[in-house]
Protein backbone atom coordinates (compact mmCIF):
# COMPACT_ATOMS: atom_id res chain seq x y z
CA UNK A 1 0.00 0.00 0.00
CA UNK A 2 1.22 3.48 -0.76
CA UNK A 3 0.25 6.70 1.01
CA UNK A 4 -1.09 9.62 -1.00
CA UNK A 5 -1.61 13.13 0.34
CA UNK A 6 -4.61 14.70 -1.42
CA UNK A 7 -5.32 18.48 -1.50
CA UNK A 8 -7.94 19.71 0.95
CA UNK A 9 -10.58 20.57 -1.69
CA UNK A 10 -10.40 17.02 -2.97
CA UNK A 11 -10.48 15.48 0.49
CA UNK A 12 -13.72 17.37 1.05
CA UNK A 13 -15.13 16.38 -2.33
CA UNK A 14 -14.29 12.69 -1.84
CA UNK A 15 -15.03 12.72 1.91
CA UNK A 16 -11.74 11.02 2.66
CA UNK A 17 -11.30 12.61 6.07
CA UNK A 18 -8.31 14.70 7.09
CA UNK A 19 -5.45 12.28 6.66
CA UNK A 20 -3.67 10.68 3.75
CA UNK A 21 -5.31 7.91 1.76
CA UNK A 22 -3.76 4.47 1.42
CA UNK A 23 -3.99 2.83 -1.96
CA UNK A 24 -2.98 -0.39 -3.65
CA UNK A 25 -1.13 0.96 -6.67
CA UNK A 26 0.11 -2.40 -7.92
CA UNK A 27 3.39 -4.26 -7.66
CA UNK A 28 5.41 -1.47 -9.28
CA UNK A 29 3.68 1.74 -8.29
CA UNK A 30 3.93 4.77 -10.57
CA UNK A 31 2.20 8.15 -10.62
CA UNK A 32 -0.17 6.74 -13.22
CA UNK A 33 -1.06 3.64 -11.23
CA UNK A 34 -1.44 5.73 -8.07
CA UNK A 35 -3.88 8.05 -9.83
CA UNK A 36 -5.68 5.08 -11.38
CA UNK A 37 -6.14 3.61 -7.90
CA UNK A 38 -7.19 6.97 -6.45
CA UNK A 39 -9.84 7.51 -9.12
CA UNK A 40 -11.05 3.92 -8.88
CA UNK A 41 -11.75 4.33 -5.18
CA UNK A 42 -13.02 7.90 -5.48
CA UNK A 43 -14.63 8.31 -8.92
CA UNK A 44 -15.67 11.87 -8.10
CA UNK A 45 -11.99 12.81 -8.34
CA UNK A 46 -11.85 11.93 -12.03
CA UNK A 47 -10.78 15.03 -13.90
CA UNK A 48 -9.72 16.97 -10.82
CA UNK A 49 -6.02 16.00 -10.88
CA UNK A 50 -5.55 15.04 -14.54
CA UNK A 51 -7.60 15.48 -17.68
CA UNK A 52 -10.08 12.66 -18.19
CA UNK A 53 -9.38 12.35 -21.89
CA UNK A 54 -5.69 13.16 -22.31
CA UNK A 55 -4.47 12.11 -18.88
CA UNK A 56 -2.48 15.35 -18.69
CA UNK A 57 -1.73 16.73 -15.22
CA UNK A 58 -3.87 19.80 -14.56
CA UNK A 59 -1.83 23.02 -14.81
CA UNK A 60 -2.11 24.01 -11.13
CA UNK A 61 -1.23 20.54 -9.83
CA UNK A 62 2.21 19.08 -9.11
CA UNK A 63 3.47 15.76 -7.76
CA UNK A 64 6.20 15.53 -5.12
CA UNK A 65 7.80 12.70 -3.14
CA UNK A 66 10.87 12.44 -0.93
CA UNK A 67 11.71 16.08 -1.57
CA UNK A 68 11.72 15.59 -5.34
CA UNK A 69 9.45 17.16 -7.92
CA UNK A 70 8.01 14.36 -10.02
CA UNK A 71 5.69 16.62 -12.01
CA UNK A 72 7.71 16.56 -15.19
CA UNK A 73 8.84 12.96 -15.02
CA UNK A 74 7.06 10.26 -16.95
CA UNK A 75 3.94 9.12 -15.09
CA UNK A 76 5.15 5.59 -15.80
CA UNK A 77 8.44 5.98 -13.92
CA UNK A 78 8.65 3.86 -10.76
CA UNK A 79 7.90 5.82 -7.61
CA UNK A 80 10.81 6.17 -5.12
CA UNK A 81 11.37 3.20 -2.84
CA UNK A 82 10.29 5.08 0.34
CA UNK A 83 6.92 5.75 -1.32
CA UNK A 84 6.60 2.13 -2.42
CA UNK A 85 7.39 0.92 1.11
CA UNK A 86 4.93 3.35 2.65
CA UNK A 87 7.60 5.26 4.54
CA UNK A 88 6.92 8.45 2.57
CA UNK A 89 3.73 9.75 0.91
CA UNK A 90 3.19 10.76 -2.69
CA UNK A 91 2.12 14.39 -2.46
CA UNK A 92 -0.49 15.83 -4.83
CA UNK A 93 -0.05 19.56 -4.41
CA UNK A 94 -2.12 22.49 -5.63
CA UNK A 95 -0.43 25.75 -6.56
CA UNK A 96 -0.38 28.44 -3.92
CA UNK A 97 -2.97 30.98 -5.00
CA UNK A 98 -4.71 34.00 -3.59
CA UNK A 99 -8.18 35.35 -4.20
CA UNK B 1 -54.02 33.69 1.24
CA UNK B 2 -51.83 31.69 -1.13
CA UNK B 3 -48.65 33.42 -0.12
CA UNK B 4 -49.02 32.20 3.46
CA UNK B 5 -48.95 28.60 2.32
CA UNK B 6 -46.12 28.71 -0.12
CA UNK B 7 -42.54 29.78 -0.05
CA UNK B 8 -39.43 30.44 -2.02
CA UNK B 9 -35.97 28.98 -2.21
CA UNK B 10 -33.29 31.29 -3.59
CA UNK B 11 -30.21 29.52 -4.97
CA UNK B 12 -27.11 31.68 -4.90
CA UNK B 13 -23.82 30.82 -6.58
CA UNK B 14 -20.76 32.76 -5.46
CA UNK B 15 -17.01 32.89 -5.94
CA UNK B 16 -16.53 30.77 -2.82
CA UNK B 17 -19.51 28.47 -2.52
CA UNK B 18 -23.27 28.18 -2.80
CA UNK B 19 -25.91 29.50 -0.45
CA UNK B 20 -29.59 28.63 -0.19
CA UNK B 21 -31.96 31.27 1.15
CA UNK B 22 -35.48 30.22 2.09
CA UNK B 23 -38.57 32.09 3.24
CA UNK B 24 -42.30 31.65 3.43
CA UNK B 25 -44.59 33.44 1.02
CA UNK B 26 -44.30 36.74 2.83
CA UNK B 27 -40.58 36.79 2.03
CA UNK B 28 -39.68 38.83 5.06
CA UNK B 29 -37.76 36.39 7.27
CA UNK B 30 -35.04 34.33 5.69
CA UNK B 31 -33.07 31.25 6.61
CA UNK B 32 -29.58 31.03 5.14
CA UNK B 33 -27.84 27.73 4.57
CA UNK B 34 -24.27 27.43 3.34
CA UNK B 35 -21.67 27.73 2.25
CA UNK B 36 -22.16 24.57 0.26
CA UNK B 37 -18.95 23.55 -1.54
CA UNK B 38 -16.92 26.15 0.41
CA UNK B 39 -14.01 27.63 -1.47
CA UNK B 40 -15.25 26.52 -4.90
CA UNK B 41 -16.63 28.81 -7.58
CA UNK B 42 -20.29 28.06 -8.14
CA UNK B 43 -21.12 29.56 -11.49
CA UNK B 44 -24.72 28.39 -11.42
CA UNK B 45 -27.20 26.20 -9.65
CA UNK B 46 -30.78 25.63 -10.66
CA UNK B 47 -33.77 23.50 -9.72
CA UNK B 48 -35.92 21.31 -11.92
CA UNK B 49 -39.34 22.79 -12.73
CA UNK B 50 -40.64 19.21 -12.79
CA UNK B 51 -39.30 18.29 -9.34
CA UNK B 52 -38.30 21.18 -7.09
CA UNK B 53 -36.20 18.90 -4.89
CA UNK B 54 -33.92 18.08 -7.82
CA UNK B 55 -31.14 20.66 -8.06
CA UNK B 56 -28.04 20.79 -10.23
CA UNK B 57 -24.91 22.80 -9.48
CA UNK B 58 -21.77 23.69 -11.41
CA UNK B 59 -18.71 23.70 -9.16
CA UNK B 60 -15.18 24.55 -10.29
CA UNK B 61 -11.78 25.82 -9.28
CA UNK B 62 -8.65 26.67 -11.20
CA UNK B 63 -6.86 23.83 -9.40
CA UNK B 64 -9.28 21.02 -9.99
CA UNK B 65 -11.46 22.02 -12.91
CA UNK B 66 -15.11 21.16 -13.24
CA UNK B 67 -17.24 19.14 -10.84
CA UNK B 68 -20.98 18.68 -11.19
CA UNK B 69 -23.29 18.23 -8.23
CA UNK B 70 -26.85 17.01 -7.88
CA UNK B 71 -29.27 17.19 -4.99
CA UNK B 72 -32.45 15.17 -4.59
CA UNK B 73 -33.65 16.91 -1.44
CA UNK B 74 -33.73 20.58 -2.27
CA UNK B 75 -30.10 21.23 -1.47
CA UNK B 76 -29.84 19.62 1.95
CA UNK B 77 -27.42 17.00 0.62
CA UNK B 78 -25.46 16.76 -2.61
CA UNK B 79 -23.67 14.09 -4.59
CA UNK B 80 -21.07 14.53 -7.32
CA UNK B 81 -22.20 13.34 -10.74
CA UNK B 82 -20.53 13.15 -14.13
CA UNK B 83 -18.04 15.85 -15.09
CA UNK B 84 -16.77 14.55 -18.40
CA UNK B 85 -17.53 17.00 -21.18
CA UNK B 86 -16.04 15.79 -24.46
CA UNK B 87 -16.68 17.66 -27.66
CA UNK B 88 -18.24 15.63 -30.42
CA UNK B 89 -15.65 14.77 -33.07
CA UNK B 90 -12.60 16.92 -33.74
CA UNK B 91 -13.57 20.31 -32.34
CA UNK B 92 -11.36 22.44 -34.59
CA UNK B 93 -10.76 26.09 -33.87
CA UNK B 94 -12.57 29.32 -33.07
CA UNK B 95 -11.03 32.78 -33.11
CA UNK B 96 -8.84 34.01 -30.29
CA UNK B 97 -8.96 37.61 -29.06
CA UNK B 98 -6.42 38.63 -31.69
CA UNK B 99 -8.29 36.93 -34.51
CA UNK B 100 -5.96 33.94 -34.76
CA UNK B 101 -7.35 30.39 -34.73
CA UNK B 102 -7.54 28.83 -31.26
CA UNK B 103 -8.47 25.24 -30.46
CA UNK B 104 -11.77 24.56 -28.76
CA UNK B 105 -11.01 23.60 -25.13
CA UNK B 106 -13.41 22.74 -22.34
CA UNK B 107 -12.99 25.10 -19.38
CA UNK B 108 -16.14 25.16 -17.25
CA UNK B 109 -19.92 24.98 -17.10
CA UNK B 110 -21.52 28.41 -16.98
CA UNK B 111 -25.19 27.57 -17.03
CA UNK B 112 -27.48 24.67 -16.18
CA UNK B 113 -31.01 24.51 -17.54
CA UNK B 114 -33.15 21.63 -16.30
CA UNK B 115 -35.88 20.36 -18.60
CA UNK B 116 -39.34 21.80 -18.04
CA UNK B 117 -40.83 18.30 -17.83
CA UNK B 118 -38.18 15.70 -16.94
CA UNK B 119 -36.08 16.04 -13.77
CA UNK B 120 -33.39 13.77 -15.21
CA UNK B 121 -32.83 15.89 -18.32
CA UNK B 122 -30.66 18.96 -17.99
CA UNK B 123 -28.75 21.15 -20.43
CA UNK B 124 -25.33 22.63 -19.76
CA UNK B 125 -23.84 25.68 -21.44
CA UNK B 126 -20.07 25.53 -21.37
CA UNK B 127 -16.90 27.45 -22.13
CA UNK B 128 -15.51 27.13 -24.83
CA UNK B 129 -18.99 27.60 -26.16
CA UNK B 130 -21.01 24.45 -26.68
CA UNK B 131 -24.27 22.95 -25.51
CA UNK B 132 -24.41 19.61 -23.69
CA UNK B 133 -27.34 17.55 -22.47
CA UNK B 134 -27.70 14.84 -19.86
CA UNK B 135 -30.73 12.55 -19.79
CA UNK B 136 -29.57 10.52 -16.79
CA UNK B 137 -29.64 13.18 -14.10
CA UNK B 138 -26.15 14.43 -14.76
CA UNK B 139 -24.24 11.15 -14.85
CA UNK B 140 -23.24 11.47 -18.51
CA UNK B 141 -23.15 14.44 -20.86
CA UNK B 142 -23.39 14.54 -24.64
CA UNK B 143 -22.83 17.49 -26.91
CA UNK B 144 -25.58 18.84 -29.14
CA UNK B 145 -22.90 19.54 -31.68
CA UNK B 146 -25.13 20.98 -34.37
CA UNK B 147 -24.73 24.31 -32.59
CA UNK B 148 -20.95 24.37 -32.58
CA UNK B 149 -20.93 23.01 -36.13
CA UNK B 150 -23.13 25.88 -37.26
CA UNK B 151 -21.12 27.24 -40.16
CA UNK B 152 -20.12 30.32 -38.21
CA UNK B 153 -18.34 28.41 -35.43
CA UNK B 154 -14.77 29.08 -36.62
CA UNK B 155 -15.56 32.82 -36.47
CA UNK B 156 -16.81 32.89 -32.88
CA UNK B 157 -14.63 34.93 -30.57
CA UNK B 158 -14.45 35.15 -26.77
CA UNK B 159 -15.64 38.07 -24.71
CA UNK B 160 -13.50 39.24 -21.80
CA UNK B 161 -15.02 36.55 -19.58
CA UNK B 162 -14.20 33.78 -22.02
CA UNK B 163 -16.11 32.24 -24.90
CA UNK B 164 -19.03 31.04 -22.89
CA UNK B 165 -22.46 29.69 -23.65
CA UNK B 166 -24.18 31.40 -20.75
CA UNK B 167 -27.88 31.50 -21.57
CA UNK B 168 -30.27 28.65 -22.33
CA UNK B 169 -33.97 29.44 -22.65
CA UNK B 170 -36.45 26.62 -23.24
CA UNK B 171 -39.63 27.57 -25.07
CA UNK B 172 -42.53 26.49 -22.84
CA UNK B 173 -44.86 26.35 -25.85
CA UNK B 174 -42.69 24.21 -28.09
CA UNK B 175 -40.51 21.42 -26.67
CA UNK B 176 -38.36 21.44 -29.82
CA UNK B 177 -37.50 25.12 -29.62
CA UNK B 178 -34.79 26.65 -27.49
CA UNK B 179 -32.67 29.75 -27.51
CA UNK B 180 -29.07 30.09 -26.45
CA UNK B 181 -26.61 32.96 -26.28
CA UNK B 182 -22.83 33.06 -26.51
CA UNK B 183 -20.38 35.82 -25.68
CA UNK B 184 -19.31 37.02 -28.13
CA UNK B 185 -21.05 35.17 -30.94
CA UNK B 186 -24.68 36.11 -30.37
CA UNK B 187 -28.03 34.36 -30.08
CA UNK B 188 -29.03 31.11 -31.76
CA UNK B 189 -32.27 29.13 -32.02
CA UNK B 190 -33.15 25.53 -32.69
CA UNK B 191 -36.59 24.37 -33.79
CA UNK B 192 -35.78 20.66 -33.86
CA UNK B 193 -34.71 19.89 -30.32
CA UNK B 194 -31.10 20.92 -30.76
CA UNK B 195 -30.09 19.11 -33.94
CA UNK B 196 -29.78 22.19 -36.15
CA UNK B 197 -29.36 25.84 -35.25
CA UNK B 198 -29.37 29.23 -36.83
CA UNK B 199 -28.13 32.60 -35.74
CA UNK B 200 -30.90 35.02 -34.73
CA UNK B 201 -29.08 38.32 -34.57
CA UNK B 202 -30.81 40.40 -37.22
CA UNK B 203 -31.30 43.92 -35.91
CA UNK B 204 -28.43 43.80 -33.45
CA UNK B 205 -25.86 46.51 -33.96
CA UNK B 206 -22.45 46.31 -32.29
CA UNK B 207 -20.23 49.25 -33.31
CA UNK B 208 -17.16 47.73 -31.67
CA UNK B 209 -16.91 44.85 -34.19
CA UNK B 210 -15.68 45.21 -37.78
CA UNK B 211 -19.13 44.67 -39.29
CA UNK B 212 -21.61 46.13 -36.77
CA UNK B 213 -24.52 44.15 -38.24
CA UNK B 214 -22.72 40.85 -38.83
CA UNK B 215 -24.61 37.57 -38.54
CA UNK B 216 -22.39 36.57 -35.59
CA UNK B 217 -19.96 38.38 -33.31
CA UNK B 218 -22.39 40.16 -30.99
CA UNK B 219 -21.85 40.07 -27.26
CA UNK B 220 -25.28 39.06 -26.02
CA UNK B 221 -25.38 39.11 -22.22
CA UNK B 222 -28.81 37.65 -21.44
CA UNK B 223 -32.13 36.65 -23.01
CA UNK B 224 -35.46 36.29 -21.22
CA UNK B 225 -39.04 35.49 -22.15
CA UNK B 226 -42.44 35.19 -20.48
CA UNK B 227 -44.15 31.79 -20.73
CA UNK B 228 -47.45 33.36 -21.80
CA UNK B 229 -45.82 35.14 -24.77
CA UNK B 230 -42.84 32.97 -25.66
CA UNK B 231 -42.47 34.54 -29.10
CA UNK B 232 -41.48 37.83 -27.43
CA UNK B 233 -37.83 37.82 -26.40
CA UNK B 234 -35.96 40.41 -24.39
CA UNK B 235 -32.20 40.83 -24.57
CA UNK B 236 -29.59 42.71 -22.62
CA UNK B 237 -26.75 43.04 -25.07
CA UNK B 238 -23.28 44.32 -24.16
CA UNK B 239 -24.72 47.68 -25.05
CA UNK B 240 -28.45 48.02 -25.90
CA UNK B 241 -31.60 46.48 -24.51
CA UNK B 242 -33.40 44.70 -27.35
CA UNK B 243 -36.78 43.13 -28.05
CA UNK B 244 -37.99 40.63 -30.59
CA UNK B 245 -41.65 40.03 -31.45
CA UNK B 246 -40.96 36.93 -33.52
CA UNK B 247 -38.79 34.46 -31.61
CA UNK B 248 -35.62 36.23 -32.56
CA UNK B 249 -36.21 36.56 -36.31
CA UNK B 250 -35.51 40.27 -35.86
CA UNK B 251 -34.74 42.61 -32.99
CA UNK B 252 -35.32 46.27 -32.23
CA UNK B 253 -33.86 48.44 -29.53
CA UNK B 254 -35.96 49.35 -26.49
CA UNK B 255 -33.32 51.07 -24.36
CA UNK B 256 -35.46 54.22 -24.31
CA UNK B 257 -34.75 56.49 -21.36
CA UNK B 258 -32.31 54.22 -19.49
CA UNK B 259 -29.37 56.17 -18.05
CA UNK B 260 -27.06 53.69 -19.80
CA UNK B 261 -27.99 50.67 -21.85
CA UNK B 262 -24.96 48.63 -20.82
CA UNK B 263 -25.73 45.87 -18.35
CA UNK B 264 -25.86 42.15 -17.83
CA UNK B 265 -29.21 41.00 -16.42
CA UNK B 266 -32.71 41.14 -17.82
CA UNK B 267 -35.82 39.39 -16.55
CA UNK B 268 -39.59 39.40 -16.93
CA UNK B 269 -42.31 39.78 -14.27
CA UNK B 270 -43.94 36.43 -13.53
CA UNK B 271 -47.48 37.60 -14.29
CA UNK B 272 -47.04 40.59 -16.60
CA UNK B 273 -45.37 39.69 -19.91
CA UNK B 274 -44.66 43.33 -20.72
CA UNK B 275 -43.03 44.18 -17.38
CA UNK B 276 -39.28 43.77 -17.53
CA UNK B 277 -36.29 44.56 -15.32
CA UNK B 278 -32.69 45.54 -15.99
CA UNK B 279 -29.84 46.90 -13.89
CA UNK B 280 -27.98 49.58 -15.87
CA UNK B 281 -24.22 49.53 -15.49
CA UNK B 282 -22.18 52.59 -16.40
CA UNK B 283 -20.04 51.10 -19.14
CA UNK B 284 -18.00 48.14 -20.27
CA UNK B 285 -14.91 49.84 -18.91
CA UNK B 286 -16.46 50.74 -15.56
CA UNK B 287 -18.49 47.83 -14.36
CA UNK B 288 -20.47 49.64 -11.68
CA UNK B 289 -23.75 51.55 -11.45
CA UNK B 290 -23.91 55.12 -12.78
CA UNK B 291 -23.32 57.81 -10.11
CA UNK B 292 -22.73 55.16 -7.46
CA UNK B 293 -26.52 54.58 -7.27
CA UNK B 294 -27.75 51.00 -7.45
CA UNK B 295 -30.99 51.19 -9.42
CA UNK B 296 -33.15 48.52 -10.96
CA UNK B 297 -35.09 49.88 -13.92
CA UNK B 298 -38.55 48.56 -14.69
CA UNK B 299 -40.54 48.96 -17.86
CA UNK B 300 -44.24 48.12 -17.82
CA UNK B 301 -44.46 48.61 -21.56
CA UNK B 302 -42.05 45.95 -22.74
CA UNK B 303 -39.25 48.48 -23.02
CA UNK B 304 -38.60 52.09 -24.05
CA UNK B 305 -40.30 53.67 -21.02
CA UNK B 306 -38.32 52.87 -17.89
CA UNK B 307 -38.69 53.88 -14.24
CA UNK B 308 -35.92 53.69 -11.65
CA UNK B 309 -36.60 51.51 -8.60
CA UNK B 310 -34.52 52.74 -5.70
CA UNK B 311 -36.40 52.19 -2.45
CA UNK B 312 -34.16 50.15 -0.17
CA UNK B 313 -31.21 50.14 -2.56
CA UNK B 314 -27.99 52.11 -1.86
CA UNK B 315 -28.12 55.50 -3.55
CA UNK B 316 -24.60 56.64 -2.86
CA UNK B 317 -21.09 55.20 -2.97
CA UNK B 318 -22.22 51.90 -4.49
CA UNK B 319 -19.78 50.38 -6.97
CA UNK B 320 -20.82 46.77 -7.30
CA UNK B 321 -21.71 44.88 -10.46
CA UNK B 322 -24.67 42.61 -11.15
CA UNK B 323 -23.56 39.72 -13.35
CA UNK B 324 -25.61 38.11 -16.09
CA UNK B 325 -26.91 35.12 -14.11
CA UNK B 326 -27.67 37.14 -11.01
CA UNK B 327 -31.36 38.09 -11.36
CA UNK B 328 -34.48 35.97 -10.99
CA UNK B 329 -38.21 36.28 -10.29
CA UNK B 330 -40.57 34.11 -8.28
CA UNK B 331 -44.16 33.39 -9.26
CA UNK B 332 -46.02 34.15 -6.06
CA UNK B 333 -49.11 36.34 -6.35
CA UNK B 334 -47.07 39.44 -5.69
CA UNK B 335 -44.09 38.79 -7.93
CA UNK B 336 -40.78 38.63 -6.12
CA UNK B 337 -37.64 39.94 -7.81
CA UNK B 338 -34.12 39.04 -6.68
CA UNK B 339 -30.63 40.02 -7.67
CA UNK B 340 -27.12 39.51 -6.36
CA UNK B 341 -24.05 41.72 -6.54
CA UNK B 342 -20.31 41.32 -6.75
CA UNK B 343 -20.26 42.96 -3.32
CA UNK B 344 -21.98 39.92 -1.83
CA UNK B 345 -25.47 41.34 -1.37
CA UNK B 346 -28.62 39.55 -2.43
CA UNK B 347 -31.54 41.97 -2.63
CA UNK B 348 -35.16 40.89 -2.69
CA UNK B 349 -38.36 42.69 -3.52
CA UNK B 350 -41.67 41.10 -2.57
CA UNK B 351 -43.67 43.77 -4.38
CA UNK B 352 -42.49 43.50 -7.98
CA UNK B 353 -39.63 45.92 -7.45
CA UNK B 354 -41.35 48.78 -5.65
CA UNK B 355 -39.18 48.24 -2.57
CA UNK B 356 -36.09 46.21 -1.80
CA UNK B 357 -34.28 44.78 1.19
CA UNK B 358 -31.08 42.76 1.42
CA UNK B 359 -31.54 39.12 2.39
CA UNK B 360 -27.79 38.87 2.98
CA UNK B 361 -25.11 41.48 2.48
CA UNK B 362 -21.73 39.88 3.14
CA UNK B 363 -21.49 36.84 0.89
CA UNK B 364 -18.60 36.29 -1.51
CA UNK B 365 -19.13 37.91 -4.92
CA UNK B 366 -22.41 36.65 -6.31
CA UNK B 367 -22.24 34.91 -9.68
CA UNK B 368 -25.79 33.63 -10.03
CA UNK B 369 -29.24 33.87 -8.48
CA UNK B 370 -32.14 31.54 -9.19
CA UNK B 371 -35.39 31.21 -7.33
CA UNK B 372 -37.82 28.34 -6.89
CA UNK B 373 -41.42 29.00 -5.95
CA UNK B 374 -42.42 26.16 -3.66
CA UNK B 375 -45.92 24.75 -3.22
Amino acid sequence: MIRVAVPSHLRTLARTGDGEVELDAGAQPTVRSALDALEARYPMLCGTVRDQVTGQRRPFIRFFACGEDLSHDSVDDPLPEPVVSGAEPLLIVGAIAGG
Amino acid sequence: MANDKSGVRVLVGTRKGAFILTADGKREKWDVSGPHFPGWEIYHLKGSPADPNRLYASQSTGWHGQVMQRSNDGGKTWEPVGNKFTYDGVPGTHQWYDGTPHPWEFKRVWHLEPSLTDPDTVYAGIEDAALFRSTDAGQTWHELSGLRKHGSGPHWQPGAGGMCLHTIVLDPGDPNRMFIAISAAGAFRTDDGGTTWRAINQGLRSPHIPDPTAEVGHCVHRIALHPAKPQVLYMQKHWDVMRSENSGESWHEVSGNLPTDFGFVIDVHAHEPETIYVVPIKSDAEHFPPEGKLRVYRSRTGGNDWEPLTKGLPQRDCYVNVLREAMAVDSLDSCGVYFGTTGGQVYASNDAGDSWAPIVHDLPAVLSVEVQTLP
